[in-house]
């Protein structure tokens, strides 16, 4: 059985098509990019998943049954805005994560937290824009979840950073989970994809290994995508 | 130490040519037992699965072997590290005489100039 599959999937806003007919695999074990411009239909995708939105036709399963409370519960998601309050300290977040989330490991965020040199009694509002992102990565990161879906991880970070919460990324998944990253910043990520999703103009339009389309087409996912998406 | 990876190859052959290099010069020597898929991954900062993938390619060329639930060991075959060891040398000389003859010197001249640069 697939982790997340997506059987045309339809979702228009007003008479915008936001996602038209989009079908997925996801299994087990993966890390994979969901790479598209801006506006392509990522986040409309990543919320569908996340069951913030209501598709208009097509279903979302995961593990076998349609998205709601249990899906919920296996998928950690790091959104592309910030939810946080932002008059919270860092150590207010994770009692609140805790709460929240059964599966929150404590003990590893603190411990993510520290070698990330954050103080855990800073307010977020006394933080920089790449130390918030951090905070919020390490918050999803220390979940045991099945599913982390990062949309646009890397988005106000610097390379040192990117690099950084890359390693993080690859060093916290569990083992059997996968993780979906929305980005446009390909080339920044594609030396840890294992699969490739490109969504154009709400349109899946391919959907590969990342080696294998290296392999194929001597060039880099960055180069490939830019050929495919030239304006 | 950081890895730097070209993102225009697969990742798995870059990762194959530091681990033969590995068993090339010694680091890692005949019978020596490896680290895990995931030591490895975390070390050369890829993913597990790219990883699993490049070490599959060395288990297939009998480089390397698993011992079940013991985990991954070098081949206690000598010769087989020698032979990659030359086929690795003759790659790269090959390659040298290659951008020599690209500058229109032929063999000899080219040894030569190794002969010149010395130690």
């Amino acid at each position: 059985m697939e982790l997340l599959e997506i059987k045309d999937l339809t979702k228009s806003y007003d008479k915008k098509i936001a996602l038209n007919n989009i079908n997925i695999k996801i299994e087990s074990g993966k890390i994979v990019g969901l790479l598209g411009q801006n506006g392509a239909g990522k986040t409309t995708l990543i919320k569908l998943i996340n069951d913030l939105l209501t598709p208009d036709k097509g279903e979302i399963l995961v593990n076998g049954k349609k998205v709601g409370i249990e899906s919920k519960k296996i998928i950690a998601y790091l959104p592309e805005k910030t939810y946080l309050n932002k008059q919270m300290k860092v150590v207010e977040v994770l009692e609140y994560f805790k709460d929240f989330y059964d599966d929150f490991d404590l003990e590893k965020a603190k411990k993510l937290l520290l070698d990330l040199n954050l103080d855990i009694n800073q307010k977020l509002s006394t933080m920089s824009k790449g130390m918030q992102e951090k905070v919020q990565l390490v918050l999803v990161m220390s979940r045991n979840a099945d599913l982390y879906i990062l949309d646009e991880p890397l988005g106000g970070v610097d390379p040192a950073t990117r690099d950084y919460i890359l390693d993080t990324i690859l060093s916290n998944f569990k083992e059997n989970a996968s993780v979906i990253i929305s980005t446009h910043l390909i080339s920044d990520i594609e030396r840890i994809l294992d699969e490739i999703i490109f969504i154009k103009d709400g349109s899946v339009i391919l959907q590969s290994d990342a080696d294998s389309l290296r392999n194929k087409e001597h060039s880099s996912i960055d180069e490939i995508f830019r050929r495919m998406f030239k304006c | 130490m950081d890895f730097v990876f070209d993102n225009n190859i697969p990742i798995y052959i870059q990762l194959l040519e530091y681990l033969k290099i590995y068993l090339i010069s010694g680091t890692f020597k005949a019978g020596d037992k490896l680290p895990s898929v995931r030591e490895f991954a975390n070390i050369f900062k890829v993913n597990p699965n790219t990883m699993q993938k490049a070490l599959g390619e060395l288990e297939d060329m009998k480089l390397i072997y698993t011992e079940r639930t013991n985990g991954k060991y070098v081949t206690e075959d000598e010769e087989l590290i020698k032979k990659l060891k030359d086929d690795y040398a003759i790659t790269l000389a090959k390659s040298y005489f290659q951008g020599m003859k690209r500058i229109g010197l032929g063999k000899a001249e080219s040894i030569k100039y190794l002969k010149e640069l010395g130690d």
